[in-house]
């Protein structure tokens, strides 16, 4: 083999450059994102619940908001009876980001974690930040 | 072996000619009584339904608009726009070809087309305020090939940003140019205004590039109990009620007084009255 020690020092350093990631993270977990519930409503609440519990919107409040979206906007509904039996007024921006005032330390946690892009600020904001 | 007489012959070529042209469907065809009920049903099917369904509880909203123009001024008018255009976050690009409406100022020869009267020196100076016209039979909402935009049962057609895919049919389709594009994102617009001082209601969302927007008779306040935004501006110019009842204000109004709505002739019923 021509110029084998140019070759095979070019391979190692090849493959040390494209294993550093995975060596480096070896056996490291990426951090799990913590989505912030700081912020003063929630602060002000005497019990820290969401319009439902919080496993199930973890798990499902991509369909939920769908649901509420349906039910404003077609059916003319906006009012939601949770589990509990309480009344709540269907709103994204005046609902939701009332209390989770924090969309970037909240939504967009998670959503960047697991890189995706929900398009409801594409129209929707958070009515507490200075930006639209 | 008799012949066949003449009218067997015949008989019998007209039972073939029939099954020749379209087998059994030929014979069902000249049924007595089933092309007259089916062309019955295709133009006015959509009418009797609704009548049906009306007969049993009726309907108990029909939201409607009443626009006075005697009581009307160019400045009230204005205030109108601003509030209603504020309130739903309604960007201002400042030119014509980006423009995004929900209600608007426009002549009288150019909103009513079929009646202009050149000697018409009252009504020719008045500031008409054009806005969607929430037809009883919206051609929009027929034309939308995704349902984004449709009529709700208390007359609103309302239209669902979620769902629309921006090929502008239903601007094509509405006859009253109710609809605006965006062209472009209307928050770059807004941002602009809004470094000029422009506040935003944060209780509204915006819209995205890409779909069509048109005044929604003010469907959130509605369902919160409340007037069109519009109505409380100026409440001696704008007039909103229930169509549907006989006792309401706006029934009571339209008993007084001589109205106009545009372009009756196209059959799509709008609910939107100039008290002239």
């Amino acid at each position: 083999m021509y110029d084998s020690g140019k070759v095979i020092v070019g391979l190692l350093i090849f493959a040390g450059i494209f294993l550093f990631p995975f060596i480096y993270q070896h056996g490291a977990p990426a951090k799990k994102p913590k989505p912030s519930l700081d912020t003063p409503a929630i602060k002000a609440l005497p019990v820290k619940k969401c319009v439902e519990d919080t496993k199930f919107m973890i798990t499902t409040h991509m369909q939920f908001l769908n649901h509420w979206r349906d039910q404003a906007l077609r059916e003319g509904n906006r009012w939601y009876v949770n589990k509990a039996g309480k009344k709540v007024w269907i709103s994204l921006q005046n609902t939701c980001l009332k209390c989770h005032s924090n969309k970037k330390d909240f939504c967009d946690k998670c959503h960047n974690y697991a890189a995706v892009q929900p398009y409801c600020w594409d129209c929707h904001y958070d009515p507490n930040g200075s930006k639209l | 072996m008799s012949m066949m007489d003449r009218r067997k012959f015949l008989k019998v070529a007209g039972l073939s000619t029939l099954i020749g042209l379209g087998g059994s469907s030929a014979f069902e065809l000249l049924k007595p009584g089933k092309v007259d009920a089916e062309m019955e049903h295709g133009a006015h099917g959509h009418h009797e339904a609704a009548n049906e369904e009306g007969k049993e509880t009726g309907p108990k909203t029909r939201w409607a608009m009443l626009i006075d123009m005697k009581a009307i001024t160019k400045e009230k008018a204005e205030k109108i726009i601003h509030t209603c255009h504020y309130l739903h976050n309604v960007p201002n690009w400042g030119n014509p070809k980006d423009e995004i409406k929900w209600i608007w100022e426009e002549e009288y020869e150019h909103v009513f087309t079929d009646s202009y009267n050149e000697y018409d020196e009252v009504l020719e100076k008045l500031p008409f305020l054009l806005m969607c016209n929430h037809c009883d039979e919206p051609p929009c909402a027929r034309v939308c090939p995704v349902e984004a935009t449709f009529r709700r049962p208390d007359g609103v057609v309302a239209q669902d940003y979620h769902r629309c895919i921006g090929c502008r049919f239903c601007m094509a389709a509405c006859p009253y140019g109710s609809r605006s594009f965006n062209w472009l994102d209307p928050r770059v617009a807004l941002k602009k205004e809004m470094a000029q001082g422009r506040k935003l209601n944060k209780q509204f969302p915006t819209r995205m590039r890409g779909v069509v927007e048109k005044c929604n008779f003010c469907v959130e306040r509605l369902d919160a109990g409340k007037k069109p935004a519009c109505v409380e501006a100026c409440p001696d110019v704008m007039h909103f009620g229930n169509l549907a009842d006989e006792n309401s204000n706006v029934r009571k109004i339209l008993r007084e007084r001589i109205s106009l709505r545009r372009k009756l002739e196209l059959g799509t019923k709008p609910s939107v009255f100039y008290l002239v």
